[in-house]
C-alpha cells in the first residue's frame, strides 16, 4: 500500500470551511503539550485561556471590545488579499487613524455637539485611505512591492504618534506624562452595558461585516475583486484594470483599519496615548484568512483572536502564563490553517500496489 | 583612544550594517531558489533570542552563535515543510512565521530581559590593531564581522562560478525545465530556504551578542523587512547587498548621531524614522529609475511549485 497525493479538480467546498476548526483543534492540542513542557498545569492553564473568560459578563464584554477593531480590518484585508493586494500596514493606518480622529475629538474639545463623532469617523477614515494611498500610489505608479512599503510606514505611523504625545498634542495639565487631554463626552461611543468598555463600535463592527458581503457578493467592483484573484488571466482578457483592484485594496482596507483606530481612541482608550494597539493590524491578518476571506467567517474568527488575546490576560493573572503565550498560539493557528489547505486542494488516497494483490 | 571621532562613526556603521547583510544575503539565495520568504523579521529574532539564552546559559558566546544560526534554520524548515511540500501561499506563510517568531521569542526571552551577556570577543592582532584608522577599521571586530563579509564572496562565488549555483538559478528561472532535466526542484529549494534561515539567525545572533548586547522583546525593529527590501534594493546581485546594507547601516547610525548632536529642533522620534523612509524611497528609486525592468527578479519568485508525478 502507499499514500497517493493528487490535486483535487476543484478545491473542497466543505473541507476549506472545515479546516479552520481542525487548525484551532491542532492549535489548542499544541498549546496543550507547550504548557506541560513549560511545567504548568495543562488543564488549567487551558482552562484559563480559553473558557474562563467566557463565563463573565467582563469577560464577554472585553471579548466584543476585541473584536471590534480585529473584524472591521480583517474585512477590509480580506478585498485586498482576495486580489492579491497585501496590505500588511493596517496597523500604521489604524495609528493614522486614530491620530486624525484624536486631532478632531481635541479640537473639538468640550463640545457638546452630536455631530463630533461622526466628524472623527470621517477623519479617521480619510486618515487611514490616505495613508494606505501611498503604497497604492507607488505600486501602481512604479511598481514598488506593497508589502515592503506598507510595512515600513507602520513603524513610521507609530513613531508620529509617539512625536504628538510627547509634543504638540500633549495634555498641558497632565504633570508631563506622554498623553493627550482626555476626550469629552461628545468625542466617546456610547458603552452599550453600563459597567463595562463594550462600546457601540462592536455593532458597527457586524454591520460593517455584512456590508462588505453585500459589496462582495453584489456589486461589479465585488465581483471584479474575486475574478482578479482566481483568474487572472480572464480578468485581463475581461479589460479589468489591475491597478484599480489595487486602489480599492488598499483603499477600502486603509479606511476601515483607520475607523477600527477612531473607535479605539473614542471607545476603550478614550484619549491619544503612544501605544494604541497590542497589534490588532497584524493579527486582523490571521483574522482574515482564518475567516476563509469571507466577511461572515471573519466575524467568528475575529471573536476567536479577540479570545486568545483577553485568554492570554486571563491565564497570565491565573496561572502565571506569560503574556507572550498569545503570539505563539496565533502564530501557530495560522501555521495549521495554512498546512491544512493542503487537503482542500489536495486529495490524499491510499492505492494498493498490484504487486500486493498479486502475492 | 587615539581613533578620531570620523573612525568611530564608521566602527558603529560596520556593526549596524552587519546583522542586514547577513539576513539580506540568505534571503538572496532563498530568493533566487524562487521562495519568497518574508519570515525574516521572524527567524532573526528567533536567532537573537536562542543566541543570547544559550550565550547566557553557558557561557560561551560561540556556541550562542551556532544556537542562534540553527533556531534561524528550524523556523526556516517549518517554512519550507508549509510552502514547498504542502505548496501553501509563500506570502501568508512568511507573514505566519514572522507573527510566530515575534510570539515564540517574546515567549523564550521573558526571563533573559536586563541581563547582561560578554559581548562577542574583538579578534585583535598584537601590533596591527593598534595601527591607527586601518588598525581599527580592518582589524579589531568580532568574527562575525569577518564572517558576513566572507559569506557575501562565498554567496557571489557559489552562484556565479559553481554548478550547484547554476542548478540553484535554474530552478528559481524555471522550475518546470529544470524538474524536466531531472533536478530535484524542491530538495534545492529546501536547502536554499534553510540557509536562508541560518543566516537571519547569524544576524539575529549578531544583534543580541555583538551590537546591542542584550535581548529585548521585538529587538530586530523591522531589520528583518529592510533585509528584504535589500534583496530588491540590490536587484538580487550579492554584492549590491554588501553596498546597501553598508548604505543602510549608514542610515541608521547617521540618525543616531543627529539625535545625539543635539543641535538641530528635530523631535527623536523624527529622526528615528529614517531607515524606515529611506527603505521606501530606495526601493521607489529602483523600480522608477532608468533601469527598471532590468531588475532580474527570479521568474518563478513566490510561485509554488509541486512535480505532478
Amino acid at each position: 500500500m502507499q499514500l497517493k497525493i493528487e490535486p483535487r479538480r476543484e478545491i473542497s467546498r466543505n473541507l476549506l470551511y472545515l479546516t479552520p476548526f481542525l487548525a484551532v483543534l491542532l492549535t489548542v492540542v499544541t498549546g496543550f503539550v507547550l504548557f506541560m513542557l513549560m511545567g504548568y498545569d495543562p488543564f488549567a492553564a487551558i482552562y484559563h485561556f480559553f473558557v474562563s473568560p467566557l463565563l463573565s459578563l467582563y469577560g464577554l464584554s472585553e471579548l466584543m471590545v476585541k473584536a471590534a477593531p480585529l473584524i472591521i480590518i480583517g474585512v477590509g484585508l480580506a478585498i485586498g488579499f482576495r486580489a492579491n493586494v497585501w496590505n500588511i500596514g493596517a496597523e500604521g493606518q489604524l495609528t493614522i487613524g486614530a491620530i486624525a480622529s484624536g486631532a478632531v475629538a481635541l479640537a473639538f474639545w468640550g463640545d457638546t455637539g452630536l455631530w463630533v463623532l461622526p466628524l472623527m469617523c470621517i477623519a479617521g477614515v480619510l486618515g487611514g485611505m490616505l495613508y494606505a494611498s501611498i503604497p497604492a500610489f507607488l505600486k501602481t505608479r512604479f511598481g514598488v512591492n506593497e508589502i515592503l512599503t506598507s510595512l515600513m510606514l507602520t513603524y513610521v505611523a507609530t513613531l508620529f504618534l509617539s512625536t504628538l504625545v510627547y509634543g504638540p498634542l500633549k495634555d498641558p495639565a497632565g504633570f508631563n506624562f506622554p498623553q493627550s487631554r482626555m476626550f469629552t463626552d461628545a468625542a466617546l461611543l456610547g458603552v452599550v452595558f453600563d459597567g463595562t468598555r463594550m462600546h457601540t463600535g462592536t455593532i458597527f463592527a457586524l454591520l460593517i461585516a455584512v456590508a462588505v458581503w453585500v459589496l462582495m457578493t453584489f456589486t461589479i467592483i465585488g465581483f471584479q475583486v474575486r475574478v482578479v484573484g482566481q483568474a487572472p488571466a480572464a480578468a485581463r482578457f475581461a479589460g479589468f484594470s489591475r491597478n484599480t483592484i489595487i486602489w480599492f485594496g488598499l483603499l477600502v482596507s486603509g479606511g476601515l483599519a483607520g475607523l477600527a483606530g477612531t473607535f479605539e481612541v473614542a471607545g476603550p482608550i478614550g484619549q491619544l496615548i503612544p501605544v494604541i494597539t497590542p497589534g490588532y493590524g497584524f493579527t486582523a491578518i490571521i483574522v482574515a484568512f482564518l475567516g476563509r476571506l469571507h466577511p461572515l467567517g471573519i466575524i467568528l474568527s475575529g471573536f476567536l483572536m479577540a479570545l486568545s488575546y483577553i485568554g492570554g490576560e486571563n491565564a497570565q493573572v491565573e496561572v502565571g502564563l506569560p503574556q507572550a503565550v498569545t503570539g505563539v498560539f496565533q502564530g501557530l493557528l495560522l501555521f495549521f490553517l495554512l498546512a491544512s489547505d493542503f487537503l482542500v486542494r489536495y486529495r490524499v488516497r491510499v492505492v494498493r500496489l498490484v504487486t500486493e494483490t498479486a502475492s | 583612544m587615539t581613533d578620531s571621532s570620523a573612525v568611530l562613526v564608521l566602527l558603529t556603521v560596520i556593526s549596524a550594517a552587519t546583522p542586514l547583510l547577513f539576513a539580506a544575503l540568505g534571503e538572496l539565495i532563498t530568493e533566487k531558489s524562487g521562495v519568497l520568504n518574508l519570515g525574516v523579521e521572524g527567524m532573526m529574532l528567533a536567532g537573537a533570542v536562542a543566541a543570547f539564552a544559550v550565550a547566557v546559559t553557558t557561557g560561551s558566546s560561540t556556541l550562542g552563535v551556532f544556537a542562534g544560526a540553527l533556531a534561524g534554520a528550524i523556523l526556516a524548515f517549518a517554512f519550507g515543510v508549509l510552502t514547498l511540500t504542502l505548496a501553501a501561499n509563500q506570502v501568508a506563510t512568511g507573514l505566519a512565521l514572522t507573527i510566530f517568531g515575534i510570539g515564540l521569542s517574546a515567549l523564550v526571552g521573558a526571563g533573559f530581559v536586563g541581563i547582561a551577556v560578554t559581548p562577542l570577543p574583538k579578534l585583535a592582532i598584537p601590533g596591527v590593531s593598534d595601527l591607527p584608522v586601518i588598525g581599527s577599521l580592518v582589524f579589531g571586530h568580532d568574527a562575525l564581522v569577518y564572517l558576513s563579509i566572507v559569506a557575501t564572496v562565498a554567496v557571489a562565488w557559489f552562484l556565479k562560478k559553481t554548478r550547484g549555483g547554476m542548478i540553484l538559478r535554474a530552478v528559481g528561472e524555471s522550475d518546470l525545465s529544470a524538474h524536466s532535466i531531472g533536478y530535484d526542484v524542491i530538495g534545492v529549494r529546501y536547502r536554499a530556504v534553510v540557509f536562508g534561515g541560518a543566516m537571519s539567525g547569524l544576524g539575529g545572533a549578531f544583534l543580541s551578542l555583538a551590537y546591542t548586547p542584550m535581548w529585548a522583546e521585538e529587538m530586530t525593529a523591522g531589520r528583518g523587512w529592510i533585509a528584504l527590501a535589500l534583496v530588491v534594493f540590490a536587484s538580487w546581485r550579492p554584492w549590491r547587498v554588501l553596498f546597501g546594507a553598508y548604505l543602510f547601516g549608514g542610515v541608521t547610525i547617521l540618525q543616531l548621531y543627529l539625535q545625539g548632536a543635539g543641535g538641530l529642533d528635530i523631535p527623536s522620534q523624527v529622526m528615528s524614522m529614517l531607515p524606515y523612509l529611506a527603505t521606501i524611497l530606495v526601493l521607489t528609486v529602483i523600480a522608477a529609475g532608468p533601469w527598471k525592468g532590468r531588475l532580474d527578479a527570479p521568474a518563478c519568485l513566490g510561485r509554488p511549485f509541486r512535480p505532478s508525478t
